[in-house]
């Protein structure tokens, strides 16, 4: 059942002279219990794009196409029904969880926020459920966590009670904005574990932003490639990963530390920098920095086109790219 | 409080300046030496002594008297201008920070507006209109205080809407009122508290000068600014006439400034951490 679909999504900001176009057409569905990751470098758009699916995009922005989530058009709802699916159906997970949390306001407080607001709940049952939450996502002393104020908590503890705080009320779909960007390695596994772990048991949908493709390739069933405000490539993450028809993708794939390298050896880099959203002219933002750059790449936009299994690639040679790797 | 205090010389002085003249007031609304606008001509101009503490002016009041009642319309003044200006200040600003675009822009131009008149000068429009007194000086006074409170909100709200946590409170569910109350409001508090003792005591020092042109608390309530104008005509007899309102005032304003920085100093995150 497909419990999201997103359709030439669209999010303007005006700006001095006219509007920039921050995410650019947008397209991608999610059944229940799937997980997507969105991968992009810095300033690709990865987060407006999740904002823009919450409703939550900056107040003067503008956003287009066609959002349906559990068959409803949220694009356009007003903002009474939206605050009654945010917090409820759809949680969000923010990538810093010190500043996430309200510094003065004590843990457990803030988990029990949401079910205070969607469930009804007194602020003692809340408080309860709050500690059987802070238990449920692993905290080594749930008690000790609800009574505590942010600061007073590790990082990875911090995340994990952003978790908590997410999951209260049985969200159908859960956005993660870059969970573990700022925890260490190994505390990062175990956020990204305890992610896998409740998905399997709740059926929630993920969708879990990230600039690290290694992230993606283990956590998600399929993935989404974001430059420039564009969704340059999607699909099953085996597929896009073993065989990708985008360039930009094959970059970044290149980029990463080959398994077996020898230490030392240098990494493979994308040469240029991604551009800054008002630079981005009418062609493809990869334009500038790809190898396989054509006239045309520099004019238009490149289409989507649709390949098997629900791989899609926006680029004018994606066909050509078929056995290059 | 303890730790607030400590090695906050200005924190300190300024609460025990501030707290004197609070007590003031409070005694001055049960006992004064005389009653302060009790006219006694034969000890006219008397100097100071057992009986009248700090002398008698020239309709033979008691000086003591007066100061101390006279504190009450220095805080009244004060604490109402003030509460005006927090009230609608803190309602704009709020307002102008969720709102952004075309609200925003207008509230600030309107307080740009009215900031561009000095307090002074609109009191005493806003008095020559609409007669002299005390309710039309802090009508005036607060009005004044509104802007400097909208524009401080407003900046302070947009950093604080600008944190995750604000985000995230939304991204569950809850309103802009429930937003301002619980996120914004306790993090832009110490901003308002510091900003509000300072207001505190501009306002008094603004009723001064109205009652001393005549434009504040009129005869008989006993006023600071009043007693710095009767002390004129006899400045070259008895010049300490003027000198003790115009010490209480200074003092007073002082010790408000001194509270005011040395809050400011007290509720910087920052800074506390580093004593700590
Ligand atoms: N509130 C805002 N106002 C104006 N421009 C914004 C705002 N937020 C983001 N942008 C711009 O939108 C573009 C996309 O930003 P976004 O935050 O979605 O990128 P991202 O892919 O999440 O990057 P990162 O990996 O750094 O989080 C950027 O060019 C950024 O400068
Ligand atoms: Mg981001």
């Amino acid at each position: 059942m497909t419990l999201l679909a997103v359709e030439d999504l669209t999010v303007d900001l005006p700006a001095a002279d006219r509007a920039v176009r921050l995410v650019d057409g947008a397209t991608f569905r999610l059944r229940a219990g799937e997980s997507l990751g969105v991968v992009g470098e810095s300033g690709s758009g990865k987060t407006m794009t999740a904002l823009a699916l919450m409703g939550l995009q900056p107040p003067l922005a503008r956003v287009g196409g066609s959002i349906r989530f559990e068959g409803r058009e949220l694009v356009g709802l007003d903002e009474d029904a939206m605050r009654r699916i945010r917090g409820d159906r759809i949680a969000m997970i923010f990538q810093e969880p010190m500043t996430a949390l309200n510094p003065l306001v004590r843990v457990g407080a803030q988990v029990a926020e949401p079910l205070v607001l969607h469930r009804g709940m007194s602020r003692r049952a809340a408080g309860a459920e709050a500690a059987r939450l802070l238990a449920h996502v692993r905290l080594a002393d749930p008690e000790r966590a609800a009574r505590a104020y942010p600061f007073e908590l590790s990082g990875g503890e911090r995340q994990r009670a952003m978790i908590a705080m997410a999951i209260g009320c049985s969200p159908r779909l859960v956005i993660a904005d870059e969970p573990t960007t700022a925890l260490d390695v190994t505390v990062q596994a175990r956020i990204l574990a305890l992610l896998d772990g409740l998905r399997a048991e709740s059926g929630m949908a993920l969708i879990l932003v990230s600039h690290d493709l290694a992230v993606v390739a283990g956590h998600c069933d399929r993935v989404a490639v974001m430059y420039g405000g564009l969704i340059l490539e999607s699909g099953p993450t085996d597929v896009v990963l073993r065989r990708s028809r985008n360039p930009y993708t094959r970059a970044l794939l290149e980029a990463r530390p080959e398994p077996g390298a020898p230490r030392g050896a240098r990494l493979k880099t994308i040469p240029g920098s991604p551009p800054h959203h008002r630079d981005v002219g009418p062609g493809c933002p990869f334009a500038g920095r790809c190898a396989l750059t054509l006239d045309v790449c520099r004019s238009a936009r490149p289409p989507a086109i649709a390949f098997a299994a629900g791989h899609v690639s926006r680029c004018f040679r994606a066909a050509e790219l078929e056995d290059a790797a | 409080m303890r730790v607030l205090l400590r090695g906050n010389f200005s924190l300190w002085l300024g609460a025990v300046l501030t707290g004197a003249l609070l007590l003031m007031a409070a005694v001055s609304l049960v006992w004064t030496p005389y009653p302060p606008a009790a006219i006694d001509i034969p000890h006219k101009l008397a100097p100071p002594s057992l009986a009248h503490w700090f002398g008698a002016d020239a309709l033979g009041r008691d000086v003591a008297s007066q100061i101390l009642a006279g504190s009450r319309v220095s805080i009244l003044v004060g604490v109402v201008a003030v509460g005006i200006g927090l009230l609608f200040g803190v309602a704009l600003g709020l307002f102008a920070a969720f709102r952004k675009g075309v609200a925003e822009d207008a509230i600030m131009k309107a307080c740009d507006f009215v900031f561009a008149f000095p307090a002074l000068l609109s009191a005493i429009m806003l008095t020559s209109a609409f007669g002299p007194g005390v309710v039309n000086a802090i009508v005036a006074i607060g009005v004044a205080n509104v802007p400097i409170i909208a524009k401080l909100t407003r900046a302070t709200a947009n950093s604080a809407l600008a944190r995750e946590y604000a985000l995230a409170a939304r991204a569950s569910g809850r309103g802009p009122v429930a937003i301002a109350f619980d996120h914004v409001l306790p993090n832009i508090a110490p901003a308002l508290i510091v900003q509000a003792t300072i207001q505190f005591a501009i306002a008094i020092l603004a009723e001064a000068a109205l009652s001393y042109l005549g434009l504040g608390a009129q005869p008989p309530q006993p006023s600071w600014g009043r007693m710095l104008s009767d002390a004129q005509t006899v400045l070259y007899n008895a010049p300490r006439l003027a000198i003790y309102p115009g010490a209480a005032i200074a003092l007073s304003v002082l010790g408000l400034n001194l509270l005011g920085d040395g809050l400011r100093d007290a509720l910087d995150p920052k800074l506390r951490a580093r004593r700590s």
